[in-house]
This record gives C-alpha cells, structure tokens and sequence, in this order.
C-alpha cells in the first residue's frame, strides 16, 4: 500500500469531520432528530410524512452551505473522474441503497456508530466494502469507467 | 425555532463536509482505493465526528427530550435484516463507483452543476424507485434514520 502524501488532509479532514459531529449534536439537542441524510431525503419524498418542514429547511441549508463557505474563501478543488453514464447508475444504486439500507454514511457511518449500534456497524462495514471492491474492480481489474 | 436550526445545522454540515473533502469525489475515491496511491483522510472525517455525534447522543440520552421539548427520534434498535445488509452493499457499490454519497450529492451541483444535478437527479429517482417497490412489492412501511 502507497499513501497518498500529497492529498493526504489530516488536520482539514480531522476539523471537517468535527463540524459534521457538531452539527449532528445540535440538530439532536435541539431538535430530537438524526442527521441521517438518505433519511431525510427519503422521508422528503415519500408522500405520507407529516412534519417535513423542517427536513426542508435541513436539505436547504446543506444546498447553501456551498455559497456559504465561497463568502469566505474559495471553494477548494474538486473532481468528478467518472463517466455520466457511470454518475446515473452510480446516483440509482446510492439513492435505492440507502433507502433499502435504512442509511447512508451519515446515518449508519457517523450517527448510528456514535450511539454503538451494531446494524450500523453491519452496515458501514457492508459499504465500505462494497466501495472498496468497487473502486479496485474498476480502476484495477477494468480499467476505469 | 426548529426550522431555523435544521437550517443552521444543515449549513454546518455542508461545511463540515466541504473543509473535510468530502465535496471532492475523487477524494473520496482515492479512500477507497486501498490497491491504488491511498488517502487516508476520510478516516479522520469518521475519527472527528463520530466522537463528537457520540458525545451529543449521550448528553440528549441524559437530558430525555431535547431542548425545544421534542421526544428524541432516535431509530429503535431493529434485527438485522436482507435489506440493510442488501441494501448497504449496493449504496457501497454506488459509492465506489461514483465516489458520492447522499450529503455531499447535495453540495455538488454547486461545484459541478451538470455532473452534480446528474447524480443528485439519479439518486432521488432511485430513492423514488424504492418508494414504489416497497409499497407494491414488499408491501411494507418504510422507515430509516
């Protein structure tokens, strides 16, 4: 195994990562809820919720936060290497996925391991290894797609 | 109150997932390719907020109802069934295949709006799809964190 020294972000990735706790925090203190985003994706689209006003206004402050952040700075670089033939199979298994899962990595990988929930556990072991084949299949057995 | 604070926690989230790299699909890919030059940085995106979302699980646990009087909608402890072991392996295999998941789909027609609206467009039409297949085939409720 090669590390990747000159992409490697501890100390950003470590601070990111602590926003994303915080924010989980306080959305549980405050509001008794799991920042679970397939979830709330998913309960957004389902016609039976009641009470959805608040996982709009969640959705919407993660759409903005982008422009939020350039008020700042610059957003920091980033890449899409796939195909979009590989963005739209890769968006229908994510989405029916999650929901089939009951979560994503927030849901199972950050909040649902913070609480020591052994599904969530399962479950983040289950995609990651997914994501782990996957990515070496493509890149190393196909070639990319 | 509520809805100002989804909103709030929404931004920090994005944030805390734009300063973590997870905006950055080909970052989160090269997570995931243990074979290939590998960046470790997503690890410390879970190792700062799991503890952190712990630390917030365990206070609001304490206090019963959150602060704004909600009972707290935490996710009842369920067996594990096909569809979270199903269900997360496939999102893995989206996730690898794409390098997105559900959070940062939302962010990313900000960085790349035609690759990003392909994904995020993809992704609510699967969990669509799901909607339909567990109301018509598995003829069950759906319920996630």
């Amino acid at each position: 195994m090669q590390i990747d020294g000159l992409h490697f972000s501890p100390l950003a990735s470590l601070f990111g990562g602590l926003l994303i706790g915080l924010a989980a925090t306080l959305l549980l203190l405050f509001n008794g809820r799991i920042a679970g985003i397939s979830g709330i994706l998913g309960n957004l689209l389902k016609p039976s919720t009641t009470g959805r006003a608040w996982l709009l206004c969640f959705v919407l402050g993660l759409i903005v936060s982008p422009l939020v952040y350039r008020l700042f700075h610059a957003l920091p670089a980033s890449s899409v290497l796939v195909s979009d033939k590989a963005l739209i199979i890769g968006g229908l298994l994510v989405g029916f996925g999650t929901r089939l899962g009951y979560g994503c990595t927030s849901g199972h990988g950050v909040c649902g391991i913070a609480r020591f929930s052994g599904r969530s556990i399962l479950a983040t072991l289950c995609f990651m290894l997914a994501g782990f084949v996957t990515v070496f299949v493509v890149r190393h057995i196909l070639g990319g797609v | 109150m509520r809805f100002l604070v989804a909103f709030l926690t929404g931004i920090l989230f994005g944030l805390g997932l734009i300063i973590a790299g997870m905006a950055n699909p080909t970052k989160v890919q090269a997570f995931l390719d243990l074979a290939g030059v590998w960046d470790p940085s997503l690890m410390l995106v879970m190792g700062g907020a799991i503890p952190v979302a712990s630390i917030g699980y365990f206070l609001a646990k304490r206090r019963g109802k959150s602060i704004l009087g909600d009972v707290l909608s935490i996710p009842a402890a369920r067996h594990v069934d096909r569809g979270l072991l199903l269900g997360s392996l496939l999102f893995g295999t989206g996730w690898g295949l794409t390098g997105i998941c559900p959070g940062p789909a939302l962010l990313l027609p900000a960085f790349h709006l035609s690759q990003g609206l392909s994904f995020l467009l993809a992704m609510l039409a699967g969990m669509a799809i799901f909607e339909l297949f567990s109301r018509f085939v598995l003829h069950k409720p759906t319920d996630q964190h």
